[in-house]
């Protein structure tokens, strides 16, 4: 994706390390996510939706992002994470995927960290809410278990009907 | 026919299109790879050269169709891979592009180009696009191509002094490497006065008189297989050559010129891997470019045409078309705030007012950007309905109407097809042969009517013939052997669509201009793919006319906002015929088909909207709403909503640039107060109504 610095020293403030990346975290009920900051378009406040005639429950509707019509996925709905209530923490995170751009609505937004690939652990073999091939792998910060997210092969695959599948 | 219309500001297009096309050709070919060329590539400038090819024929260039003509044989038959690519093609794809381009510049005032230098192209490609070139025809000279040939001397005399030279060429009858093109000649001839002294076993002598340099004349033999052996000389005190232009096909020794004994041996690399050494070709475009071009002063003189309008991407002008909406949404929110929280102060109201009309008339301004008269696709037909008219042997006038009428750009560059089919049906079918005509009593000459104008929201085009109309009892008989359920007593209405079915033609013979190709069916699918409608009406005897009705433009559409439960939908004002309030007593249920109202007599099928889309309506029952009277697809439909809000100006933003499609929406618009609506497809939605209970439930 981005160049990577030969010299990590010089570019510190720019926090691109060799091997690593940065990562938006947020939280899904009690757990927390993370996924490729690069990937994030915008984070927005949570504001009325249209509703979408036949959509999945979890695409609550589209929303006006400055003249584009963008589909807004719940994903505490989606992951059955949380009562899906709307606090005023609850955010929208605008994405952009596969030249798509898309809006996930989260609990929190908690912080944004940078990760070396080291420091990021493979999946153990468990059934959970997010099906294992859209989890990259697990970190560990200050004691808290982040679940990294590959967020642009969750948002084209086929069970989140965003796009039209070859018949 | 109109003939005499203004044509001038047409031509400014034509110039723009022409001089882009030839822009991109030359691109292309300088990137071509000749061992591997790219398939798009060559579809690419093969259009290129189709367009100019066409629009120079419309608008009354022929000189450029010519050369087109050849060069698009040749690109087609590379592009079919019947023939490989060479350099030689790319080289004389090259020239001519230049020569068009000289000729382009010709048209817009610059001066007249040589017309030897466009028939040698021209025998160029024709040569490489491996057209039978008659060699004994080239070596023999008519007293007529004399004449040319010596009226050319007189058009290049300015360039120097003629002089003569003395040209041997290896000849050999049945060696195909020592033969002489006429293209050839036919270049030599350009150049001076040319006579073919005698030849015999070895080779054949030529005089040449003219006043082009040597280098000039060596080009001739560029391509001659045995180029190498080309023996030129100049007469005494024949000057050296003065222009030294460095030709990337072969070296040319220049210092020798002075000596006249010194023969000049031209090199040519007919191979490949000898080409690669002595030509970068495909290296150094920058220096083709330069070398193509023949130097001629008086045209490099000649003022690039004035600029009077600028060519702006269409991406950009959308851009701007949706950065206004956005303003024209911010203002009225601005404003619907003001007003609501009673903020408004006499100084603040006016001003609010002020930006309301400013954004509005910003908006009208771009949105007019996009707009054209509906006669840049209107100016074609003169010509088409002359040519066809003499093909068919009928007469006919074409009246014109309503030709300034504005019309989006898009929309005017995809009607242009189904109307050059809807008169070619006209003339074809339509009209009669005079002496059919005159046997009725009518004018020998048919008259095709093409208008345009404004009705309501949208733009009507109607393409009116004064002949013998539809045939009634044909169409049914051909929609019974197709298999379309159809009764003797249907009435027209009914019976004339009947000719959009796919595959639908009554033609009693295939003739080339249409009973082909294209059906009515492609029309009418163009048409609608627009936002469009077409409708017909004939009367035996008395002529056909065809309706289209147009949405003003792609990116903006009237519609109805109605309220249906929470939400509000937008239906396309076009598709709405009338709104009732109905009554109880009028709507029926028929066992197995659903629903249906009666009004005014007639039975329509009746579909609620909140059941397809499984939403909670606010009525409770059907004389608690309004029936919408749509026109769709599947005939008249009755829609029942809650509530009707208001008539709007929307933006059509598409869906599924980020989402999937929608059954029964066909895109969404942006609403004054900064929602989002959805825009129903009511054909979509009459097909899901007729289905059955809707869609399957929400999942």
């Amino acid at each position: 994706m981005e160049a990577t610095q030969l010299n990590p020293a010089t570019h510190e403030s720019t926090a691109i390390v060799a091997g690593g990346k940065e990562y938006l975290t947020f939280t899904l009920g009690s757990e927390e996510y993370g996924i490729d900051i690069l990937k994030v378009q915008e984070i927005r406040r949570y504001e009325k939706v249209t509703h979408i005639v036949n959509a999945p429950e979890f695409i609550r509707g589209v929303i006006n992002l400055r003249g584009v019509i963008v589909p807004i996925i719940d994903m505490r709905l989606k992951f059955n994470l949380g009562s899906a209530e709307f606090t005023p923490l609850t955010v929208v995170v605008i994405l952009n995927v596969a030249g798509r751009v898309v809006g996930a609505i989260v609990d929190s937004v908690s912080d944004v960290v940078h990760l070396s690939h080291d420091a990021i652990k493979p999946p153990p073999q468990f059934s959970s809410a997010l099906a294992v091939e859209f989890i990259e792998g697990l970190a560990s910060i200050d004691e808290r278990m982040v679940i990294i997210m590959d967020i642009e092969a969750l948002m084209t695959g086929q069970d989140m009907a965003l796009v039209d599948q070859a018949a | 026919m109109s003939f005499d219309m203004d044509m001038s500001q047409f031509q400014q297009v034509f110039f723009e299109e022409s001089a882009e096309h030839l822009a991109s050709m030359e691109s292309i070919l300088l990137g071509m790879d000749i061992d591997n060329p790219n398939p798009e590539d060559m579809n690419a400038l093969f259009r290129a050269a189709h367009s100019i090819k066409g629009s120079s024929a419309t608008f009354g260039f022929p000189d450029m169709t010519a050369v087109t003509h050849d060069l698009e044989t040749l690109l087609d038959r590379v592009r079919k891979n019947e023939i490989p690519l060479t350099t030689d093609i790319v080289d004389a794809s090259l020239e001519a592009r230049d020569i068009l381009n000289t000729q382009l510049r010709a048209h817009q005032g610059g001066q007249a180009v040589d017309p030897a230098a466009v028939t040698a192209i021209c025998t160029r490609v024709k040569a490489l696009t491996g057209q039978p070139v008659d060699d004994a025809a080239g070596k023999k000279m008519t007293a007529g191509e004399k004449e040319s040939a010596l009226a050319d001397v007189k058009t290049n005399a300015s360039t120097g002094e003629p002089v003569v030279y003395q040209i041997t060429v290896p000849f050999k009858a049945d060696d195909p490497k020592k033969k002489l093109g006429p293209e050839v000649l036919k270049y030599l001839r350009t150049l001076g006065e040319l006579e073919v002294l005698g030849r015999d076993e070895e080779r054949a002598s030529l005089r040449l008189t003219s006043a082009a340099s040597r280098d000039e004349i060596c080009e001739a033999f560029s391509f001659h297989p045995s180029a190498d052996l080309v023996i030129i000389e100049p007469p005494e005190g024949a000057k050296p050559c003065k222009e030294k232009k460095p030709r990337k096909k072969k070296a040319v020794p220049t210092g020798s010129g002075r000596d006249p004994e010194i023969s000049q041996p031209i090199q040519t690399a007919p191979e490949p891997s000898k080409d690669q050494e002595t030509s970068p070709v495909v290296a150094m475009p920058v220096e083709i470019q330069e070398t193509r071009t023949p130097p001629r002063p008086e045209q490099k003189a000649a003022a690039p045409a004035a600029e009077t309008s600028i060519r702006v991407s269409v991406d950009k002008v959308d851009l701007l078309i949706n950065l206004v909406g956005e303003l024209v949404i911010t203002q009225s929110m601005l404003s619907q705030t003001a007003t609501a929280e009673s903020l408004v102060s006499e100084h603040l109201y006016d001003r609010l007012l002020q930006l309301e009309r400013n954004t509005r008339e910003l908006q009208e301004t771009v949105m007019s950007i996009r707009m054209l008269p509906v006669s840049f696709a209107f100016n074609r037909f003169p010509r088409l309905v002359r040519d066809l008219a003499g093909k068919l042997g009928k007469q006919v006038d074409l009246k014109m109407v309503g030709a300034e009428t504005e019309l989006d750009r898009g929309v005017i560059e995809k009607i242009a097809d189904p109307l050059n089919h809807l008169i070619r049906n006209s003339i074809d079918h339509g009209l009669e042969m005079p002496d059919e005509r005159i046997a009725v009593g009518k004018d020998p000459k048919g008259t095709v009517i093409l208008s345009a104008f404004h009705q309501g929201g949208s733009v009507v085009i109607m393409v009116q013939d004064d002949g013998k109309g539809l045939n009634r009892d044909r169409i049914l008989a051909k929609a019974k052997e197709k298999g379309i359920p159809v009764s003797d007593n249907m009435p027209d209405s009914e019976v004339w669509p009947l000719i959009f079915a796919p595959g639908f033609s009554t033609a009693a013979v295939v003739t080339d201009v249409s009973g082909r190709g294209v059906g009515m069916d492609v029309v009418r699918k163009n048409i609608e793919s627009l936002g469009g409608r077409v409708e017909i009406s004939s009367e035996a005897g008395k002529g056909s006319t065809i309706t289209i009705r147009l949405p003003l433009t792609l990116a903006i559409m009237d519609g109805m906002s109605i309220g249906v439960g929470d939400q509000v939908y937008i239906v396309p004002i076009t598709a709405i015929a009338e709104s009732i309030r109905p009554s109880l007593k009028d709507i029926k249920t028929v066992v197995g088909q659903g629903r249906v109202v009666n009004v005014r007599g007639e039975y329509l099928p009746l579909i609620a909207v909140h059941e397809i889309f499984n939403i909670r309506a606010h009525s409770t029952s059907f004389d608690d709403g309004i029936l919408m009277i749509v026109e769709t697809d599947h005939g008249r439909v009755a829609m029942f909503v809650d509530e009707l809000l208001g008539q709007h100006q929307v933006v059509i933003k598409n869906i599924e640039s980020n989402y999937r499609k929608v059954q029964g929406i066909s895109a969404a618009t942006i609403m004054g107060d900064g929602s989002v609506s959805m825009i129903l497809d009511v054909s979509e939605m009459a097909r899901l109504g007729k289905l059955g209970a809707g869609i399957q439930r929400a999942a």
